[in-house]
């Protein structure tokens, strides 16, 4: 699945702010990372910790008033910050598509399911008509696993999981190259919840799309994903194969965050939450960001910001611990 | 010690300036306003000791060259078609409008405000009936029913002063009643009446604070309307007499002189309408956005 | 409610000033003539009974009788009438047309320079009398450029726009671009437009800040709704987005306002007629002021009152009806 291609996206040093009123908040600092064709990249973090942020600065609609101030994005070579509104607006829905968290309030009410394909087809493809553009609708429905003829329908006569594959359809509609699901399957239940992941996947294959996978539950992307970012408080501060995570996590956050996935396997485990609570970003703590809630934390930890340590191939790691010169 | 406290006092007054600049685009508002009206009141002020002719002084009676003069070294306002001096009208001109505007508000706050909390407190019928009779004023077209009143009170500044009180008594009457029947649930104004604050109590110490700054605004903004009202009742001729200087006098006269391509006899007392009109509302905006201020997403 | 206004407007007109007729002469010199005004116009008799006749009167359409010639009030205005209904009916259009568009680009700029400029000049447009703008547009388009016409309602030379004669029914709407429509004659279409331009312009751009201020305001929290976000993310055109989904969700508020509004156009019309020597009820107003006419004064007073009743009443109705909220 990992073939050695050239990469689809580059992250390079991404940081975003917001100019508030109250100050600058920082709501990524320093992400780097790259996705290829046909994988799936997951970023998990709690609220707050920037993954929303990171998916929007892909296509360019962070809300207003953050700015992207530093760093880059590369998309197939090009770099996006510096395209103007009208070429970024042409790659959203044909290179990059957004699939929302919420699919109870990301369709528009008062327009059949079919019209929305036939004006996202029609915005970029000016010269196709309206039959063919309903007809490939119909096919794509039928790949999301929807009945071709809910085309005539309204959105609030919709599930919420069929409206959440339906906004899936719509993604995947032109034939992206990446595909960013921000929290797919939180407003989901259970069961619908593991059909959307395997929809998602399954799409990956048959397309050959890069998949990104925004979430705050672990558990969900350490099997279906090839590579994993864990964010806390708008930094990177472990990026490795999924496997390694699961393995061999070795920030203490990362940490933290696998001993408090119920397993249920384990009859009489122990639940062990992370202590604290994320910080303010208006004032986040000197040093690392995460000391106040570490276990391991030492008197350098409050005072300098580590940087991204590489401790293995593809494994990465913001924390002293994994500083190779430092003495302990 | 004496240099030091009227160091103090002056800072005392500037600060306050200093703070209102801080406060984003709002503060300017109320500070530009401000700065706008005070001008124009002072000016009116001493306008009789300033103005370098009479503005009723008809200098074209005996001479025919000062009529219609355009605007130039001696005039520099130019003169209307009776010789009068536009520059000293100008100067004086904003005297009625001002009388007018402050009598009314004052009258509108007299009678509006109690009206106002009277109804809200009393409540159920009497409280309903009072608000029909606002609500229908209030739908009425303002100039309309001020046309009404003053047909019937007569010329003069004080029958303009009440007859644009009626017209505006109801805006009082309601954001005061919306803001009281509001106030009114608000826990604390229920735990006061409950540890058993007699009623005139919890209206001066709890309610009328919290109204208070919905009343500013209310003003500043009904003073603007009011010297618009005024200007144009003054326009339609139910104003004062062409003797006293006045704005929206000169702009009915200068009507019939437009043919002639004489813009000067409009173009000053129009400007000097729209500058305290402008000064007003834009301290209403202003005021508003402090006063209650909307939760807004980021920048100044 | 209509019933009280009615009420107030005799009392005001009829019972403060004591004898109108009084009023009429201003001096008591001719008694024999004023008393047989009195006679002519029932107003010798009890003052229950004028009420209750004045009621009465108004259900008939029986307004009174001018004090100057004696002839029904309620025929000359409804002579006027159609006057004031052009130019109100163009009058909003230009509000409502330049107040939205406004209000849409402010908020899209918000709190940007743009958004301020937009702002100032929509409190700058509400400081301005209406008959000082008035008189600036006659000096600027008639009197210096000779564009536009300074004053009245249609060229004098030629006859007005007379409707439709099919067989017996005469279909004409008093509203001069419309009747010269159902004539079929170009020309005096042109005409009317001419002699209505100024008018309406004025008038439109006295009320237009208060449909800045409130489609500013509702469009900026539409815009930040889900759906339009997710809309953008497809890729969808900025003018799309903000017309066909934003604003039609706006547009609701607008509509009521219209009505809220009418009050004011009524005022500001008085003006502007009697400013463009326009011949509706405003100018008739002004004119029967002059002469001190009573009883006509309050008839007009009166038809204003109803006027106004009879739009908020239809607002009331459209607004329930339009409400998606009572409807689907």
């Amino acid at each position: 699945m990992n073939t050695m291609t050239e990469p689809l996206l580059t992250i390079d040093g991404l940081t975003v702010e917001y100019c508030t009123s109250r100050g600058r908040v920082r709501a990524v600092d320093d992400v780097s990372f790259s996705i290829s064709k046909s994988e799936t990249l997951g970023v998990v973090g709690e609220s707050g910790s920037g993954k929303s942020t990171l998916g929007l600065s892909l296509i360019g609609l962070i809300p207003f008033p953050g700015k992207i101030t530093k760093g880059k994005v590369i998309l197939k070579g090009k770099e996006i910050c510096t395209m103007c509104a009208e070429e970024l607006r042409n790659l959203r829905g044909t290179e990059v598509c957004y699939v929302f968290q919420d699919p109870m309030t990301s369709l528009n009410p008062v327009k059949k399911i079919g019209a929305h394909f036939v004006e996202l087809i029609q915005t970029h493809e000016p010269k196709v008509k309206k039959e063919e553009a309903l007809e490939r609708a119909k096919k794509l429905l039928k790949d999301v696993g929807i009945q071709p003829e809910r085309i005539n329908d309204y959105p609030h006569q919709l599930s919420g999981g069929m409206r959440q594959r339906v906004m899936i359809a719509l993604a995947i509609a032109l034939n992206p190259s990446i595909v960013v699901a921000d929290e797919p399957t939180t407003a989901l239940d259970v069961i619908v919840q593991a059909k959307i992941l395997d929809l998602l996947n399954a799409l990956r294959d048959a397309y050959g799309m890069a998949l990104i996978l925004i979430t705050h539950d672990l558990s969900i992307v350490m099997e279906r994903s090839d590579k994993i970012i864990i964010m806390y408080a708008g930094q990177m501060v472990e990026y490795a194969p999924s496997k390694d995570v699961y393995l061999n996590p070795e920030h203490p956050y990362a940490q933290g965050l696998l001993k408090s996935i119920p397993n249920i396997e384990l009859a009489d485990q122990k639940l062990e939450a992370i202590p604290g609570s994320p910080p303010d970003l208006l004032n986040p703590p000197a040093g690392c960001r995460f000391w106040p809630r570490c276990s391991y934390a030492f008197d350098r930890c409050s005072k300098e910001e580590p940087p991204l340590y590489i401790t293995g191939a593809e494994h990465c790691v913001r924390c002293f611990l994994y500083d190779p010169e430092a003495k302990r | 010690m004496d240099k030091n406290k009227i160091k103090r006092s002056m800072l005392g007054t500037l600060l306050p300036i200093r703070s209102l600049a801080k406060r984003g685009l709002a503060g300017w508002l109320v500070l530009f306003g401000g700065i706008l009206t005070g001008t124009i009141i002072i000016m009116t002020l001493i306008s009789p000791w300033i103005v370098p002719y009479s503005p009723s002084a008809l200098l074209g009676a005996n001479d025919p060259s000062k009529i219609l003069l355009p605007p130039n070294s001696q005039f520099p306002m130019g003169t209307d078609d009776l010789g009068r001096d536009m520059f000293s009208r100008v100067l004086a001109g904003g005297g009625v409008m001002l009388q007018v505007a402050i009598v009314s508000v004052i009258a509108c706050l007299v009678v509006g405000v109690p009206l106002g909390l009277f109804a809200s407190h009393a409540g159920g019928l009497v409280d309903r009936f009072v608000s029909l009779i606002m609500d229908s004023i209030y739908a009425f077209p303002g100039l309309i029913l001020a046309i009404a009143v003053a047909l019937v009170l007569g010329r003069g500044v004080i029958n303009m002063a009440l007859s644009i009180t009626v017209v505006y008594i109801p805006s009082y009457f309601r954001v005061i009643r919306s803001q009281v029947l509001s106030i009114k649930e608000l826990p604390y104004v229920e735990a006061a009446n409950a540890a058993g604050a007699k009623k005139r109590t919890v209206l001066s110490r709890y309610i009328l604070p919290n109204v208070l700054p919905s009343i500013v605004v209310v003003a500043t903004v009904n003073f603007a309307d009011a010297i618009l009202t005024a200007a144009g009742l003054t326009f339609i001729g139910m104003g004062v007499p062409a003797s006293v200087a006045d704005w929206g006098w000169d702009l009915s006269n200068g009507q019939k002189l437009l043919a002639s391509g004489s813009w000067w006899v409009i173009a000053f007392p129009g400007l000097m309408i729209i500058l305290l009109a402008l000064g007003f509302s834009l301290m209403g905006e202003g005021l508003s956005e402090l006063l209650n201020p909307r939760l807004e997403q980021g920048g100044k | 409610m209509i019933f009280i206004l009615l009420t107030t407007v005799f009392v005001i007109m009829r019972v403060l000033p004591g004898d109108p007729v009084l009023l009429h002469f201003e001096k008591s010199e001719n008694l024999q003539a004023m008393q047989q005004m009195r006679v002519a116009l029932g107003l010798d008799q009890p003052l229950w009974l004028q009420y209750v006749n004045y009621i009465f009167g108004l259900f008939r359409g029986d307004l009174g009788k001018s004090m100057q010639d004696f002839s029904p009030v309620a025929q000359q205005i409804f002579s006027a009438f159609p006057a004031t209904l052009e130019l109100a009916i163009y009058s909003m259009i230009i509000a409502v047309a330049v107040g939205v568009f406004l209000g849409v680009q402010s908020s899209k700029s918000y709190n940007r320079p743009k958004d301020h400029l937009i702002r100032v000049f929509g409190i700058v447009t509400y400081a301005i009398p209406v008959f000082f703008l008035g008189m600036l547009f006659q000096l600027g388009f008639g009197v210096g450029l000779h564009w536009l016409p300074v004053g009245g309602r249609f060229d004098m030379s030629i006859a007005p726009p007379a409707g439709l004669n099919i067989g017996n029914l005469h279909l004409a709407t008093g509203l001069y671009t419309i009747d010269s429509i159902l004539e079929g004659n170009m020309y005096k279409f042109v005409m009317a437009f001419k002699y209505l331009f100024l008018p309406s312009l004025t008038l439109g751009l006295v009320l237009c800040g208060v449909f800045i201020r409130l489609t500013r305001s509702n469009m900026f929290e539409t815009l930040r709704l889900d759906f339009v976000t997710a809309a953008k993310a497809r890729g969808l055109k900025d003018s799309t987005v903000t017309y066909r989904y934003a604003l039609r969700n706006a547009f609701l508020p607008v509509l009521t306002m219209m009505g809220l509004q009418f009050a004011m156009l009524l005022g500001g019309a008085v003006l502007t007629e009697t400013t463009f020597s326009w011949p509706g009820l405003g100018s008739y107003l002004v004119a029967r002021i002059n002469f001190r006419d009573y009883t006509a004064i309050q008839g007009t007073v009166v038809v204003f009152g109803i006027l106004v009743s009879i739009v908020s009443l239809v607002v009331d109705i459209l607004y329930a009806y339009l409400d998606p909220r009572i409807r689907l």
